[in-house]
């Protein structure tokens, strides 16, 4: 049987999180269908009839798709499911809202967050905060899925000539109302797919002083994140935190600052390839899974850092 | 109204834990155990909105071994008003807690259920979004504030580009996020008093639930630990390195 790939989008453009999600569906089966929902959403779903390996594309475009409200999403999945052995979503908010309601109404378990594909019903997922790691086998007819994307290269945009099939309109559910939202706007990378990320912690003391940050992330095309401890004293948005119960990252370099390195925080990092510590307390747990620290105080080692990096790019 | 409040005893967040050498699961003999983090911030909420006379009575259930109890010991301890204790020694996955917590709520017909977007021990983060599926309900999941307006809440919520707020009518199913509130501690009279609250305990038999492993595990192994790095004196080696060695940047 297919795969089904639940695409996230903005209506506009596909997220990198999809990408990396249709490449964990093709580790399952050659043969991967994908449903995009939204509206005025046909751009998103001619891009992923491109993608390499995709053979159908199903569009529903429905005013009461375009917030990807999960009450108004989930009974469409459950309605295509019965041609499907497997459905994937990325773990993301909009995949982890969705999914376990897809999988309830399906009377079958969840498997959350996958880093590994070992077979057709046997996966691997960290637990414990990434202390562990579970490969636990499905016994359940269909396998809801949701993708950890760090961990499964990215499909390419072409190469594929997938079919489209359109979704008739559904009666809205009108459980849940979009009010509105604060999505916040920013020309740097997104964070889980940034290839280099600069993040603050408690340790950057204020809001203003993440600017420091925002400099080198200017040069570095980084993205900035941040622990826990900095969003919930309002420094920066929660969309920035990384961890255990916020964005799990792996880019090619990590720069942590002021960051303790609490097992929550390590959590969402640690599979960067290069790890880079500043911090002031040599005792640190940061310290035990940097490549690379410099025991220091950050307010004098940005401004250097800043500095040097114009020398190697000049 | 009447709030339900549905808590996992759960490792302590701050224990290191271990994997068992014969790679069954993690070692849990003599690890401090605390209620799920993001159940203290439901049961908080729970509470402050008890303190507004929005609410008028709170109940807490748990799932699990009976030790459990100490964990609906400590959400009476904060402020609700009894607990409900489905004990059974075996591990309950997500589909089934949400079975389990929709025949409770088809009995006692609370008006608002709070739970926590995620246990921290398995990392799930489902069971709040199945049970919304089950009872057909709206969810506001991943909660960082509610307005109750009589019948109607809206909820704003965490997401991955920032905020989204959602209306939805009661009742309804509610997860929450860590901006939610900063749970309080117990005072000790108050833990006196909560050794008087009621605790009903029944069975998953009782409620004609059957307890599934849908998720076997075959194998609980340490993710492969990193090598120890070096510390650098100056940002200029610092630059130097991941520019020429590691062509990073
Ligand atoms: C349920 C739950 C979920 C959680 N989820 C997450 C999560 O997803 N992500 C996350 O990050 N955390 C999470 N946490 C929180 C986590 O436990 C830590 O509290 C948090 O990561 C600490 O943030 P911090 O390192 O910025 O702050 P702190 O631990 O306070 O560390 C600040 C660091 O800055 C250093 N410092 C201070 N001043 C300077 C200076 N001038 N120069 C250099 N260094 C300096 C200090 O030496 C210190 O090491 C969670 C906690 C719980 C209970
Ligand atoms: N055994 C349980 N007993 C009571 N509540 C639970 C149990 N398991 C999960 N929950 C609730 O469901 C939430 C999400 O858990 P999970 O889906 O397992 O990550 C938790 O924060 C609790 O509110």
């Amino acid at each position: 049987m297919s795969v089904l790939v639940l695409i996230e989008h903005d209506n506009q453009n596909i997220k990198a999180s999809s990408l990396n999600t249709i490449t964990a569906a093709k580790k399952i089966d050659k043969s991967v269908h994908a449903i995009v929902l939204g509206e005025n959403c046909s751009k998103v779903g001619e891009q992923i009839s491109k993608c390499e390996g995709i053979e159908e594309v199903f569009i529903a475009d429905n005013s009461i798709f375009k917030n990807h409200v999960a009450e108004n999403i989930s009974p469409v999945i459950f309605e295509l499911s019965n041609k499907y052995s497997h459905i994937l979503a990325p773990s993301s908010t909009f995949g982890k809202n969705i999914m376990p309601r897809v999988a309830a109404l399906l009377d079958v378990a969840q498997i959350s967050d996958i880093i590994s594909i070992e077979s057709n019903d046997t996966f691997v997922r960290p637990i414990y905060a990434g202390n562990a790691n579970l490969k636990l086998q499905s016994t359940d007819s269909k396998k809801i899925i949701t993708v950890r994307t760090t961990n499964f290269e990215a499909t390419k945009i072409s190469g594929g000539n997938g079919k489209i099939t359109k979704i008739e309109k559904k009666d809205d559910p009108g459980l849940s109302k979009f009010v509105k939202n604060e999505l916040n706007k920013s020309d740097r990378p997104e964070l889980t797919s940034a290839g280099i990320i600069i993040s603050g912690g408690r340790g950057m003391e204020s809001g203003k002083n993440f600017s420091l940050l925002e400099e080198i992330a200017d040069k570095l095309k980084a993205a900035v994140g941040a622990s826990r401890a900095a969003v919930d004293a309002g420094f920066v948005p929660n969309d920035y935190q990384v961890g255990q119960t916020g964005k799990v990252v792996a880019p090619e370099l990590y720069i942590a600052v002021g960051i303790s390195g609490a097992i929550q925080h390590l959590a969402g990092m640690k599979d960067s390839k290069i790890i880079v510590a500043i911090n002031k307390d040599e005792e640190a747990p940061i310290f035990q899974v940097a490549d690379y620290g410099i025991v220091g105080d950050l307010f004098k080692i940005l401004p250097e850092l800043s500095k040097e990096l114009d020398k190697i790019k000049s | 109204m009447k709030i339900l409040v549905p808590i996992k005893r759960v490792v302590d967040y701050n224990v290191k834990i271990k994997v068992k050498s014969d790679n069954s699961g993690v070692d849990l003999e003599n690890v401090k155990m605390s209620m799920n983090p993001f159940d203290e911030i439901a049961v908080e909420e729970a509470v402050r909105l008890k303190e507004k006379k929005i609410c008028n009575e709170i109940t807490a259930i748990s799932i699990g071994s009976a030790k459990s109890e100490e964990t609906l010991r400590t959400a009476l301890a904060v402020g609700a008003d009894k607990g409900i204790l489905v004990e059974t020694e075996e591990n309950v996955q997500p589909l089934e807690v949400a079975k389990i917590l929709k025949e409770i709520i088809n009995k006692n017909s609370p008006d608002l259920v709070l739970m926590g977007k995620q246990a921290i021990d398995d990392d799930s983060n489902q069971t709040g979004q199945m049970l919304s599926a089950l009872l057909g309900w709206p969810q506001g999941t991943f909660a960082s504030k509610l307005e109750i307006n009589e019948k109607k809440i809206n909820v704003t919520r965490e997401i991955d580009g920032g905020l989204e707020t959602l209306n939805m009518e009661l009742p309804a199913i509610v997860t929450t996020d860590l901006r939610l509130n900063e749970p309080r501690y117990a005072s000790l009279p108050n833990i006196m008093k909560a050794k008087q609250k009621p605790i009903e305990k029944i069975s998953p038999g009782d409620l004609n639930i059957e307890i599934k492993q849908r998720l076997k595990t075959l194998k609980v192994t340490e993710p492969p630990k990193k090598e120890s790095g070096i510390k650098i004196d100056s940002v200029q080696e610092l630059v130097s390195k991941l520019h020429d060695e590691e062509k990073v940047i």
